[in-house]
């Protein structure tokens, strides 16, 4: 038996999308991170509910990627693929690299499967060009039944353990302590000890069966770990560790954290997490549209709450009046952005970065907004706290965006401490003030002061026409109009936000690669992949794009050569050009729906960089 | 400690002279003096209209916000802070046109608000076009040549949403108008009130029939909860039931007798007769139709959190981490 060392291993699961190809997946990921290998994952889902079993639109996926060292996206394509069907073989195998090795449970490669799988032949493999060598082709469901033949199981049941025979297999592929997935599995089913017990003896019959039957054929890879951080550790999806970062920011403000929410993919997971944790406190309001999830927020957050709105694109478009509404008022507001494929209902389930200039002008009147965007799931945790601050700190409305890719996607989440994360600190009118306050006084920042309803003396009325300055009252004065416009432009202009940070080679890199939000791991991946072939390049990654960071200009103007690479036809481009005086950048543009693809982005800046 | 109508006074009010607002407004000033929670604790949240300015003149909280959206900014305002007294003010194109799904929904919910609607059947602020409330062949700035469509009953949408209280006044009736916003105060969950207001610019005459002292005397019935629907300058006229609905007759007149005239129950759960009372175009029904109690949206909120609170383990941040699948990774 070869043993390969291996930097990092992509594994792909899939299957019917009731064949727990998901489950299986975040055990494996939970096993390797648990040796202190790096995770990222990303599921893969059919866009119908419940394809026909065993058809090619059924087949659901999930990919798991683990390294050594640092790895920033699921990958492009997989070392080794599960398929549970012939389905599943037909429609994933284009994501298997040249040599993956392939896992088949030919108990699914029956003629009627091959047929609605649309194969023509028996020779599944044949037809797809798929060297047998390369397959451990095992009558999984038939092994699995015999697994447990004596365990009173019902045959449902028992071929709902499948996944845990494939999974079983790749933790031999990968000489993984199976010891962990048992601990996962006895704490998941821990009111079903019976089906954790079942499940248990399924992982160890597949590893048994890879060590005893493929032991001549198959490689055994071993992912070594590098500089592991200690610690504490969860896997996490890009909107749960959202969903966390609001519920932490409103613990360290020491608010009542408010949603107001209606369903859309691929943002909904936030509204389910975040209303899961009422003992926390957390109020989510599922409203009647779009319009009331953030007319709800800014009443919440009139009465004192940290509020927030989530949604997708499309969400924006009809939240956009009320967020306008945050603007004027000046009252904290996050709405989050998580972005799908668009224009109108577009691509409900698919990633893109297209609301950019939607976020940043999408309303009527001069109305500035920050936005920030996160760079990864466990990102998505930092932006929402970072975000949630912004609002409180500075009373304005704050877009977070994310996109599908982060959001469903998932990678380890070293536990955070929230005495490490910097003191929220809303601006209060100060009791002093009594008698003599009106509603647009300002403190040194320019932030309007916060009176929220309940305190006595403080009485005042907010809303949507312009207000004197100085004695809050509507006002339709020209010099008065053009003094608040300034003035809200200037607090969002003044919000100190990070400086932007160079990865790579900073000092003499002959191409800058400069992105936002959700690509950043495609992107670091691509940087790597390109000084590894001994090119001079640096990444500069913006998480902080309204206002952006002070140092932008002069990172920006730095380099000879700079590719602003994004999932839209150049709207962080645009932004840049208009915000930085002479900057025209190449630009790299994919609107598929789909994560970049780190080979084509290497050969593309690669092209650059020879120009 | 007591209030008085200055307590809740603020500025100068803009609209027009002889407009029905104003003298809605010195009933609500009245009302919530009698009602007796602080201006501190009180907040009044308006859409976008003529009669959507009101908050600018209350000394309480308030927020005078975008056009229809009132209702849902007041619910995540009552929710966020149940302790707050929460009132919600609207003109019918406010609240019926553009905030109709927010109308309907917050009834729907039963969310502690006090649900003003200030019917004048016009747009007023946009200077004259019909609204949803203009009867079929109005005739408007954006209708010359007569609507043709059928109005909205403000009651029936109640209902149909399952809104469980209903009350109608007339904005220049000071009694009727402080008795049914004290009515709505005290009912817990969403209170309509429907205030017909007239507007001397654009819809002029549109309440006549019970704008005056005298007419209301003649065309209106004041409804109270356990007693007789009697009505007329002496009461000389009474409601009875026929077939499914109710009709109004003259005692004494073929055969019916005070002994035929119904009591009025706003406290009965089935809304068929509330509804056919809101509805009668003679007389018009005034005073509380509907108050029916319900268990009101933000208390099951709050309620929910408690008990969750009780059950689940966790109450911090630090502790919910710990309810996930972690390991350890040590050196």
């Amino acid at each position: 038996m070869e043993i390969k060392e291996k930097e990092s291993v992509v594994v792909r699961f899939s299957g019917d999308s009731g064949d727990g190809m998901q489950l299986a997946g975040n055990i494996f990921s939970t096993v390797s991170a648990t040796v202190g290998n790096s995770i990222s994952t990303f599921p893969d889902y059919p866009a119908d509910i419940r394809a026909p079993q065993g058809s090619l639109t059924g087949v659901s996926g999930f990919q798991v990627h683990i390294g050594a060292g640092q790895v920033y996206t699921p990958g492009d394509q997989c070392d080794v693929l599960v398929a549970m069907n012939a389905a599943a073989l037909k429609t994933q195998y284009r994501y298997a690299k040249p040599g993956a090795a392939i896992i088949i449970d030919t108990d699914s490669f029956g003629p009627k499967d091959l047929e609605k799988a649309q194969f023509k032949t028996e020779d599944y493999l044949g037809e797809m060009g798929i060297d047998p060598d390369r397959v451990i082709a095992c009558p999984l469901t038939t092994m699995v039944k015999d697994c447990l033949k004596d365990s009173g199981m019902d045959a449902k049941s028992i071929s709902k353990c499948r996944n845990m025979f494939a999974l079983g297999l790749v933790c031999w592929l990968f000489d993984r302590d199976l010891n962990v997935a048992f601990n996962f599995l006895r704490e998941k089913f821990a009111k079903k000890p019976e089906v954790a017990e079942a499940n248990i003896k399924v992982i160890q019959a597949g590893f048994d069966y890879g060590h005893n039957t493929h032991s001549s054929v198959a490689n055994v890879y071993r992912i070594e770990t590098k500089n592991k951080v200690p610690g504490r550790y969860m896997d996490i999806t890009g909107n749960k560790a959202t969903a966390y970062g609001f519920i932490a920011a409103a613990e360290k403000a020491g608010l009542k954290l408010y949603l107001g929410s209606y369903p859309i993919t691929p943002a909904t997971d936030v509204l389910h997490e975040l209303s899961k944790h009422k003992s926390l406190g957390v109020i989510t309001v599922q409203c009647e549209d779009e319009i009331a999830g953030c007319a709800s927020a800014v009443g919440a957050s009139f009465a004192g709450a940290l509020a927030v709105t989530s949604t997708s694109g499309p969400g924006i478009c009809l939240k956009s009046e009320a967020m306008n509404l945050a603007v004027i008022m000046e009252l904290p507001l996050v709405v989050l952005d998580v972005q799908r494929g668009g224009p109108a209902t577009g691509l409900p389930t698919k990633s893109e970065q297209t609301d950019l200039l939607q976020a940043l002008f999408g309303r009527n009147g001069e109305s500035p907004m920050p936005v920030v965007a996160a760079a990864s799931p466990t990102d998505c945790f930092e932006m929402a706290y970072a975000a949630s601050k912004i609002a409180l700190e500075h009373m304005t409305p704050v877009i977070l965006m994310t996109d599908a890719f982060v959001a469903n996607g998932s990678g380890a989440f070293k536990l955070p401490d929230l005495k490490d994360y910097p003191a929220i600190q809303p601006p209060y009118v100060p009791e002093e003030l009594r008698g003599s306050w009106t509603p647009y006084m300002r403190n040194e920042d320019g932030v309007r002061y916060w009176a929220v309803p309940g305190r006595e003396g403080f009485e005042h009325i907010l809303g949507g026409l312009e207000k004197d300055d100085k004695t809050g009252a509507i006002s339709t004065t020209p010099e008065n109009h053009d003094l608040m416009t300034r003035k809200r432009q200037a607090k969002i202009d003044a919000i100190p936000v990070p400086d932007l940070e160079v990865l790579g080679d900073k000092d003499d890199a002959e191409l800058l690669i400069v992105g936002f939000g959700g690509t950043y791991g495609h992107l670091h991946a691509a940087m790597d992949e390109l000084r590894a072939r001994g090119k001079k390049v640096a990444l500069a990654h913006f998480r902080y794009i309204n206002p952006l960071p002070k140092n932008t200009a002069e990172v920006l103007k730095k380099y000879p050569k700079v590719v602003v690479a994004e999932q839209n036809m150049g709207q962080l481009a645009g932004w840049l050009r208009m915000k930085v005086d002479g900057f025209v950048p190449m630009q790299f543009n994919q609107v598929k729906g789909q994560p970049f693809v780190v080979n084509e982005l290497v050969e593309a800046f690669n092209q650059i960089i020879n120009k | 400690m007591a209030y008085t109508n200055n307590d809740f006074k603020k500025g100068q009010p803009r609209w027009c002279p002889g407009c029905g607002d104003h003298f809605f407004l010195a009933n609500l000033h009245k009302a919530m003096a009698e009602i007796g929670v602080a201006p501190s604790q009180t907040a009044v949240i308006s859409g976008i209209g003529c009669s959507s300015r009101l908050p600018h003149y209350m000394a309480t909280y308030g927020m005078n916000t975008i056009h229809g959206r009132a209702a849902a900014i007041a619910t995540g305002c009552k929710v966020a802070n149940p302790d707050l007294a929460v009132w919600q003010v609207s003109g019918d194109g406010d609240g019926l046109a553009i905030g109709g799904n927010h109308f309907i929904h917050a009834n729907r919910r039963n969310i502690n608000l006090n649900m003003i609607l200030l019917n004048n059947r016009i747009y007023g602020l946009t200077k004259g076009q019909y609204s949803p409330t203009s009867p079929r062949g109005f005739v408007s700035k954006s209708s010359p040549y007569g609507t043709v469509e059928d109005p909205f009953r403000p009651a029936e949408l109640c209902f149909g949403a399952r809104g469980h209280f209903f009350a109608r006044a007339v904005a220049t009736d000071a009694p009727g108008t402080i008795e049914v916003l004290k009515a709505a105060y005290n009912h817990k969950g969403a209170s309509v009130c429907e205030i017909l207001q007239n507007c001397v610019i654009f819809n002029n005459g549109t309440h006549d029939a019970v704008y005056s002292k005298e007419g209301r005397a003649k065309n209106a019935i004041y409804l109270k909860h356990g007693e007789k629907m009697l009505f007329g300058e002496n009461n000389e006229y009474g409601i009875v039931q026929e077939g499914f609905g109710v009709k109004a007759v003259k005692l004494g007149e073929d055969g019916y007798t005070e002994a035929d005239v119904l009591v009025h129950d706003a406290k009965c759960e089935d809304n068929t007769l509330q509804l056919k009372l809101a509805e009668m175009e003679w007389p018009i029904a005034l005073g509380v139709i509907r108050d029916v109690e319900a268990p009101t949206y933000d208390d099951c909120v709050t309620a929910q959190i408690e008990e969750v609170k009780a059950k689940k383990k966790y109450h911090n941040f630090a502790e919910l981490l710990e309810t996930n699948d972690i390991w350890e990774v040590s050196n």
